[in-house]
């Protein structure tokens, strides 16, 4: 057996191990974002970066609800100019950076994408998903056309790996992935937050002051892994799992269902910023009593579990 | 179903009290918010206006705590107009709050900041720990639960006012400096305007002595995910806001010198 190796490839964007933040998570500040790296991910994730300074929404930006949390941040971030000395400063300090981003239009997405491929990012992560700026910018990934659109034309201005970031909040998922994978996506990222409200009853009144908010945590992930399943269905590229991963179990999980690597927030929360060691060392342990030497062995297994009879009895990890 | 510690619940009102020019104390009582150690805050929610974190500035008087609010924003304006009987939502206590180590200990507290350090204070006493307490304001109309840390403390409280109005003439960070010079202090305590904890900061670490600084962010989720609050590589909202000497070590170019605004952009410290 060969030694084992958590590298994994996405696109040609290598990371020594299958885990990133989830943007959005610790992702304003170079320093978070290192100690983030110095705690086991395999690279980080940028907040969403757009052309233009935002402040966000009022708080409550944040509510804990069962099994998760609840958020409505509307997308604080310096802008794209102000952002691409942060980017150099990660990767002056090493860190391997995925850098998220927005905009309000096709020619926005090109553009932020363009300045944040010159400031020196290892790949874009591209938020077609926000849930929680709606009324402003309209969320981009409830239209497989205009995915696509905007795929290509980020693309057209970028050399580097894309990942589209998509959301649970639509009818048929796999269609907005395979519009992504038209564009020229190099892979998919799913999913981004589920659209929910959280209601207090003594105050009778939403919550968040943006009434709506995105769930995230434990209690998204069956939806969240679902969407895995179903997209890495439908396309060719690669799928990042993004939605409630807070145990290496998580993980494993979502490597089977056929992501190729996975994106941890909420559990920050509820473990602290070494969740990220955690899970790299679980899944170490994992590969290793389960006789894996590379990550790609264990994606998209469960696909092939198939039914049980006397002569698949190994393949269904029953006899080994 | 019995309630956590991050379920925002409603408290009433029991008691609003004036402290001095410019500061309300907001007293309630609340069932999470009385186990609080000192230097915790909570996220006060005024429905339909804004959720802002608040230092505990009393922690179980008599079943009771309270928060202390200077009036600067729309917010802390909303807050200082609140009456008795009136209703607020609560979440937390949040962060790590202050160590309380030391035989001998010196706090310093400018201007709001006294209210943070106010739990400290008890808790060192009822540990038999009295501290020197240095009490600064620009003026002083506005010294901060002056009488109170009086008959707390006695002598062991000293006054500075920026205006010399009373007390020592000039910053407390300055008047700090020269006790820390000619006493045996073992751990120095700070709260209040930035630029007067990098000052306090500056001087007992010169002396070798272990600080413990409040530092205040704009915190948005309060629970470590957002990192709105980031100082360095530490999130104000749960690695803090208590930072101690390595911390503050760690972050020199930033203490003192500049801060996150609400869209990420770094800001000059000008107070």
């Amino acid at each position: 057996m060969s030694k084992l190796s958590l590298a994994v490839d996405l696109a040609g964007f290598r990371l020594r191990n299958p885990t990133m933040n989830a943007a959005g998570v610790l992702g304003m500040s170079p320093a978070l974002l290192k100690r983030v790296y110095d705690a086991g991910a395999g690279a980080v994730v940028t907040k969403s970066i757009g052309p233009v300074p935002r402040t966000g929404h009022p708080n409550p930006t944040l509510v804990q609800v069962s099994c998760g949390a609840l958020n409505a941040m509307g997308l604080p971030n310096p802008g794209v100019d102000y952002f691409v000395d942060k980017i150099v400063k990660l990767k002056e300090m090493g860190v391997p950076t995925v850098a998220s981003f927005f905009g309000g239009s096709v020619q926005e997405f090109a553009e932020v994408a363009y300045k944040l491929t010159k400031a020196g990012a290892d790949a874009l992560e591209l938020n077609a998903s926000c849930p929680n700026v709606a009324e402003e910018l309209g969320m981009l990934a409830a239209d497989a056309g205009n995915v696509e659109k905007v795929t290509a034309a980020v693309k057209a201005e970028t050399n580097l790996p894309v990942f589209v970031k998509l959301s649970p909040n639509v009818t048929n998922i796999k269609s907005v992935a395979k519009a992504a994978e038209w564009g020229g996506a190099d892979a998919i990222t799913a999913v981004n937050t589920l659209l929910g409200i959280a209601i207090d009853v003594n105050f009778r009144r939403p919550v968040l002051t943006n009434t709506t908010g995105g769930l995230s945590g434990p209690a998204m992930k069956p939806v969240a892994l679902r969407c895995v399943w179903e997209v890495s269905q439908a396309v060719e590229i690669p799928v990042i799992g993004c939605g409630g991963v807070t145990t290496w179990e998580d993980a494993v999980e979502y490597l089977l269902a056929g992501a190729s690597a996975v994106e941890i927030g909420t559990a920050v929360m509820t473990r602290g910023v070494g969740v990220y060691g955690e899970i790299v060392e679980g899944l170490e342990r994992y590969m290793a009593e389960n006789g894996f030497s590379r990550v790609e062995e264990v994606v998209g297994l469960a696909h092939e579990a198939g039914r049980y009879t006397e002569s698949s009895l190994d393949k269904c990890n029953i006899r080994v | 179903m019995p309630t956590k510690l991050e379920d925002t619940r409603k408290v009433v009102l029991t008691n609003v009290i004036s402290e001095c020019e410019g500061f309300t104390s907001l007293w309630f009582v609340d069932q999470w918010t009385v186990k609080a150690r000192p230097g915790q805050y909570i996220m006060a929610w005024i429905p339909g206006l804004d959720e802002v974190p608040m230092s505990l500035s009393a922690i179980d008087e008599g079943g009771q705590s309270s928060i202390t609010v200077r009036a600067v924003g729309e917010a802390t304006e909303a807050l200082s107009g609140l009456e008795p009987g009136d209703r607020i939502g609560v979440r937390g206590p949040f962060g790590n709050g202050y160590s309380v180590e030391g035989r001998s200990p010196i706090i310093v507290a400018g201007g709001s900041g006294a209210a943070s350090l106010m739990p400290l204070v008890r808790e060192m006493l009822s540990k038999g720990a009295v501290p020197t307490f240095v009490l600064g304001a620009r003026s002083s109309t506005q010294l901060m639960f002056l009488e109170k840390l009086e008959k707390l403390l006695g002598d062991n409280l000293v006054v500075s006012t920026d205006d010399g109005s009373r007390g020592y003439s000039g910053h407390a960070s300055g008047y700090a400096a020269k006790l820390m010079e000619s006493n045996g202090y073992d751990h120095v305590y700070t709260c209040g305007p930035e630029l007067m904890m990098a000052r306090v900061f500056l001087d007992a670490d010169g002396m070798g002595l272990p600080v413990q600084a409040s530092l205040e962010r704009y915190i948005k989720c309060s629970v470590g995910l957002c990192g709105a609050c980031a100082v360095g590589p530490y999130r104000v909202c749960v690695d803090g806001p208590v930072f101690d000497s390595g911390m503050l070590r760690d972050v020199r170019g930033e203490f003192g010198v500049s801060k996150m605004d609400l869209s990420g952009k770094m800001t000059r410290v000008d107070h």
